[in-house]
């Protein structure tokens, strides 16, 4: 029997995995080969690090997957053209003998690449957050699969089919325009990654909080490489007093608990602090973005002992700030809320109504699920029951349409009396 | 073997959810999560799906060229299908047990549904090659 690797020696593993591929795909470019050599020198690492670790993890890592992967061009003749091409990339004085840990190339760079590359503008969303979580997260493919309820064989061709668009696109490192559109590029991916994990709560609930847990854990690292990016921190800190709020964000049978329903005391007060330390750090940067509005948002919402002892006005105003750095249907919807919040609800639906012509918004559940709360709120019970219903057949969400039927039930039993 | 359970509501029938008192709804939600749970742990579960309002279904024919020709929403529909489950089961009456089990699912009042459940086995791959 193998002895297994304990626990700091695994996330050693997995903090290590980025950077080495990093290493290997800046020096022979081929991605997905590097992929697969990283990947058993990770396998061998779990075999042969029980025994004793050695004095230099990285550069094990890469002195193992450097291996493979000239084992495999060699060994596979019909990729001798790859072979070329490698080898008139390896600079000469490294063709020999691989230094584990070469000096000169500038490693914060090359993990930071390995980010870039898999937002590639060539990739669609979906393959972007699989290919993030397994170069940059070092999860197994399994485990992306799992998370994403689709058989590992399936996960496996989406990788693989990413990797291959990669490749025909050309360039392994996209031109971005500049610097900040391929930083946004990265964290948006990474909220996509957070987001998947907080909002469904079908299948096994586990694994999406695990995503949520290891979008952050991603979004720590890109902070310590890039520490003087106040939006990466903003990100950071969106995503922990967001996360703050989860256990209270569902019931027993799975349905959505909104924020007005919410038991506050179940919130994570530790999570909240730490939230708002990195967003304080931030803000005193300077250069405001979307990231860090949205967390002084979430973190007012945290700090708020009930919804109507939340400062909405502060809201609303951090609300059109954001419509103003990045404008979007739905920054215009949680406009609307706050805006019904501090001049009450008859504001609100002149501000929804504003918005119906949005083709985003128009045929959406969540246009008709914030009318029909605002409906209900100003005492038109009737009409927001038809509203409520409407958004429960359009969602494509289990336990939104469950908690938006629930809703309107209640609201029928309290119209009626008969409870 | 692998048996597909699937569940067709008739539309405008006693399966409209939204016309339900809230506590029967919630029974129903408790049961159907409780359900796929137990089918989970019991590792005969292979896969379920809840599908979203027919509201906005299409039918689809590919056209002279290839191109999707999409026909609109078709109200006029009887029953659609709302849901299914794949379960891998030992005999067809495992399966037939598991069927009868969700029909019963709580209504109105937490009365059964009985809803009709329809049972098909899921084709398998090619048998195994005679070595004779």
């Amino acid at each position: 029997m193998i002895p297994a690797l304990d626990a700091n020696a695994q996330d050693l593993l997995r903090d290590l995995a980025p950077q080495v591929l990093g290493v290997l795909v800046r020096r022979y470019r081929d991605f997905a080969g590097c992929e697969d050599a990283v990947q058993e020198a990770l396998i061998a690492a779990a075999t042969q690090w029980p025994k004793g670790m050695p004095d230099n993890p990285k550069g094990w890592l890469i002195t193992v997957a450097t291996r493979r992967l000239t084992d495999q061009i060699r060994a596979d003749t019909a990729r001798r053209l790859r072979e070329q091409l490698v080898v008139s990339l390896i600079p000469a004085d490294e063709q020999i003998a691989m230094a584990a840990d070469a000096a000169g190339v500038n490693e914060r760079d090359e993990t930071l690449d390995l980010y870039f590359m898999c937002c590639h503008p060539a990739l669609s969303d979906a393959s972007q957050i699989a290919l993030t979580l397994r170069a940059v997260g070092g999860l197994t493919t399994a485990a992306i699969a799992r998370a994403f309820f689709v058989p590992e064989a399936t996960m496996a061709q989406r990788l693989t089919r990413a990797k291959q668009t990669i490749k025909s696109s050309g360039s392994t490192f996209p031109e971005f325009t500049d610097r900040q559109a391929r930083l946004s590029a990265v964290l948006t991916v990474i909220y996509l990654i957070f987001s998947e994990g907080y909002t469904t709560s079908g299948g096994d609930s586990l694994y999406r909080a695990d995503l949520s847990t290891e979008a952050i854990r991603v979004a720590r690292l890109l902070s310590q490489l890039l520490p003087d990016e106040p939006e990466v921190d903003g990100l950071v800190a969106l995503m922990l007093l967001t996360d703050a709020r989860r256990a209270a964000r569902t019931g027993p049978h799975g349905e959505l608990i909104p924020l007005d329903e919410q038991l506050r005391s179940a919130w994570d007060r530790a999570r909240i602090a730490e939230g708002r330390e990195i967003l304080q750090r931030a803000l005193t940067r300077g250069a405001v973005g979307p990231y860090q509005v949205q967390a002084t948002i979430a973190a007012l919402h945290d700090e708020a002992p009930t919804l109507e002892d939340t400062d909405w006005e502060q809201i609303r105003e951090l609300y059109e700030l954001l419509i103003r750095l990045h404008d979007s249907p739905m920054t215009r919807l949680s406009h609307a809320i706050a805006l019904a919040m501090v001049k009450g609800p008859a504001a609100g639906l002149v501000a929804l109504d504003g918005l119906a012509a949005d083709p985003h918004l128009a045929t959406s559940h969540r246009l008709d699920a914030a009318r029909a709360h605002l409906l209900e709120r100003a005492g038109r019970h009737d009409e927001a029951i038809e509203l409520y219903h409407r958004a429960a057949k359009r969602t494509t969400s289990t336990p939104e349409r469950n908690y938006l039927l629930l809703h309107a039930a209640r609201l029928n039993e309290h119209e009626t009396g008969t409870r | 073997m692998k048996y597909m359970l699937m569940m067709n509501t008739p539309a405008g029938g006693q399966y409209q959810i939204a016309s339900w008192p809230s506590a029967d709804i919630k029974a129903h939600m408790a049961f159907m999560i409780g359900f796929a749970k137990k089918l989970g742990a019991a590792g005969e579960l292979v896969g379920a799906e809840g599908l979203s309002s027919p509201d906005q279904a299409k039918l689809v024919r590919a056209g002279a060229n290839g191109q999707p020709i999409t026909d609109g929403i078709f109200p006029e529909s009887k029953e659609f299908l709302a849901g299914y489950w794949i379960v891998d089961v030992d005999a067809p009456e495992r399966a037939y047990a598991i069927a009868a089990e969700a029909s019963a699912a709580p209504g109105p009042g937490g009365k059964p549904l009985n809803l009709p459940i329809e049972v098909r086995q899921v084709m398998t791959g090619p048998p195994p090659e005679s070595t004779q």
